[in-house]
Order: structure tokens, then C-alpha cells, then sequence
């Protein structure tokens, strides 16, 4: 199992973090062109699930979209209700991780971040002790 | 990880009376510094909001996420559910206190918290000279910045305050409307 990166992106698009562990292959383009095509997908996908759902989902359930598979890699998603959306990628035969998402939003990015009253919340995180935390918990993860 | 344990063996806790009196250091301060009541009263409510033009501590968005990850809540169904979530989880966890949620409009976007106690103001009796400052109204900011990241305007304002010689102290909070995810750069 093998995790390959991650990206946090806050309610306006921004991306606050990333992160990669194992990428063999880069998309060839810009990162900040991809951190924009990421945030896309995800609003698309985000729009398009709750549009095309045949039930109304989102008045009885707080999650819409959880995850995709392609034939090689596996995309977690995890949004909180303040917007904060988490993105990780790993390979195929890794469970859901939804629970590590939530625990990085609760333990590491609450604790790290908006506690802390230098780091800004709207920007990219500069905080090193968070990227620290960050790194020690996925590499711990069984899925690592 | 865990918050466990009482207050007064948490060594990440302080005193209620550190914190109330921080408080008015704080409000004394900015009446120093901006002496009409009218001002500070704004200032008091900026910065329990978020102010996108400085990177200051914004208090408000801040406890939001501290309260979301803590309370484990999700999003709520309707206001009426916002309302009490407020009053029952949010100012219970960060204030001890449990204020009413009641006067609801008839269209029900609009209702009132009533306060019978209210922890910033243990010490405080208003001088006469101060009559319109509303002491506690960092609170309206952060009821605005807290709701404004889950996607809800709205407009608060105190209505009573004991402090003022009113019988309670009545905080209301009115729906504007929702707001929708940003979109990504360069989609309509």
C-alpha cells in the first residue's frame, strides 16, 4: 500500500498545503496550474453528484462525495462543514481513510494552524511544525 | 488529543476571572484608543469577526473550526437547527453558559438569544458617560465569522443588556443568506 500525495485546499480554492510522498509522475504542468485543476475537479465533481443524485442526499446525510478509483491510483476526498476540503492520493488496495482525514483536520490542522494566531488562514501554511506533524502521521498510517 | 480532565488540572486552561478580565482590558483599550462608544462597538465586533485585510487572530472563524472538530457536528438542516446548536453547543463549550433561543420571526429567519448570565461582563457596571458601548460585542463577531464559514450571512446585534439597565441581555441574530462555494479561476 502506498500513499503518493496530498493537497488541503480552504473554501476559496486555495491551496493551503501539499504534499507528495511518492510521485513518479508529474502532470507537466505548473503547481499552481494543478493545484487550480484539482480545486475544478473537485468543485465539479462536488456539483455534479449532488445534481445528478436520484435522492436528496444532502438533506439527510452530510457527505456526498467520498472517493474515486482509477485503474491505478485512488482519490480520498474529506470536506468539513467550514469548507476546508482534503485530498489524498493512494494506491488502489488502501480502505477508506476518511477517519485519518478527519483526525488531520481535528488533531494536526485545528491544533496546528488555527491555534496558532501567526498562521494565516487563507494562505498557504508555512507553519513548519504542522508540515512535521503532517509528515509523521502519514508515515505512520498502516496504508503507508 | 483528548480534552479531558478539569479545568483546574489542564494546565492549557485558564481562569475564568484571567479571562474576563483580559476581556476588559481589551475593551478599556480600545475605548482609550477610540473613544467614541459607536466605534468600539465596531471594533469590538471586527475583531470577534474575520478581517480579510489584515492577518490578525479572527476569532470567530477560528473557534468555528476548533468547535467542529471538537463537537463532531455536521452541517445543519435549517436555521432553526443553527440556532440551537449556537446556543446549546457553541456557547456552552466556549462560555459555560446556555443562552434561550426564542422570539422567533414568523418567517422564522430571524431569533433571539437571551442571556441570564454572561461571563465577560462578571465585573462590569457601565459609567454613565459610556451609555451606547456595547460591552460584550465580540460576541456578534463571532457569531457573524463563525457562521459565515459555514456558508450562512448573517446580521447580529445586541438588543438588551443587563449592563445598560436592561432587564436581560438579548443578542439577535437574523438570516441574510447563503453563500455558495467559490468557484474555481476562470468558470462562470
Amino acid at each position: 500500500m502506498t500513499i503518493y500525495n496530498m493537497y488541503i485546499f480552504d473554501r476559496n480554492g486555495t491551496c493551503l498545503f501539499y504534499q507528495e510522498w511518492q510521485r513518479n509522475k508529474n502532470s507537466g504542468m505548473p503547481q499552481e496550474e494543478e493545484f487550480k485543476l484539482m480545486y475544478g475537479l473537485i468543485f465539479s465533481i462536488k456539483s455534479f453528484i449532488s445534481r445528478m443524485s436520484p435522492v436528496d442526499f444532502y438533506s439527510n446525510s452530510k457527505d456526498g462525495f467520498t472517493s474515486f478509483n482509477t485503474n491505478y491510483y485512488k482519490l480520498h476526498f474529506f470536506e468539513t462543514p467550514s469548507g476546508l476540503k482534503f485530498v489524498l492520493n493512494t494506491s488502489l488496495n488502501v480502505d477508506s481513510l476518511r477517519d485519518s482525514l478527519q483526525y488531520i483536520y481535528n488533531s494536526i490542522y485545528v491544533e496546528y494552524v488555527v491555534k496558532n494566531p501567526l498562521c494565516s488562514l487563507n494562505s498557504a501554511i508555512k507553519s513548519e511544525i504542522f508540515k512535521e506533524k503532517i509528515d509523521t502521521y502519514i508515515r505512520g498510517l498502516p496504508a503507508f | 488529543m483528548a480534552r479531558q480532565g478539569g479545568r483546574a488540572t489542564d494546565p492549557r486552561k485558564v481562569s475564568q476571572e484571567l479571562f474576563t478580565l483580559t476581556y476588559g482590558a481589551l475593551v478599556a483599550q480600545l475605548i482609550k484608543d477610540y473613544e467614541q462608544d459607536d466605534e468600539v462597538n465596531k471594533q469590538l465586533d471586527k475583531i470577534g469577526f474575520l478581517f480579510f485585510a489584515c492577518r490578525g487572530y479572527n476569532i470567530g472563524v477560528r473557534l468555528i473550526e476548533d468547535f467542529l472538530a471538537r463537537s463532531g457536528i455536521g452541517r445543519c438542516n435549517d436555521f432553526r437547527e443553527t440556532a440551537d446548536v449556537i446556543a446549546k453547543n457553541g456557547f456552552r463549550m466556549f462560555l459555560g453558559i446556555t443562552p434561550q433561543v426564542t422570539n422567533w420571526s414568523a418567517a422564522g429567519d430571524e431569533f433571539s438569544l437571551i442571556m441570564d448570565a454572561n461571563p465577560l461582563a462578571d465585573f462590569v457596571e457601565l459609567p454613565d458617560d459610556h451609555n451606547q458601548l456595547n460591552y460584550s460585542n465580540i460576541l456578534c463577531g463571532v457569531i457573524r465569522g463563525a457562521l459565515e464559514s459555514v456558508q450562512m450571512a448573517v446580521d447580529v446585534r445586541f438588543v438588551q443588556d443587563i449592563l445598560k439597565g436592561d432587564n436581560q441581555t438579548e443578542i439577535r441574530v437574523k438570516f441574510i443568506k447563503r453563500l455558495e462555494d467559490a468557484l474555481p479561476a476562470g468558470e462562470e
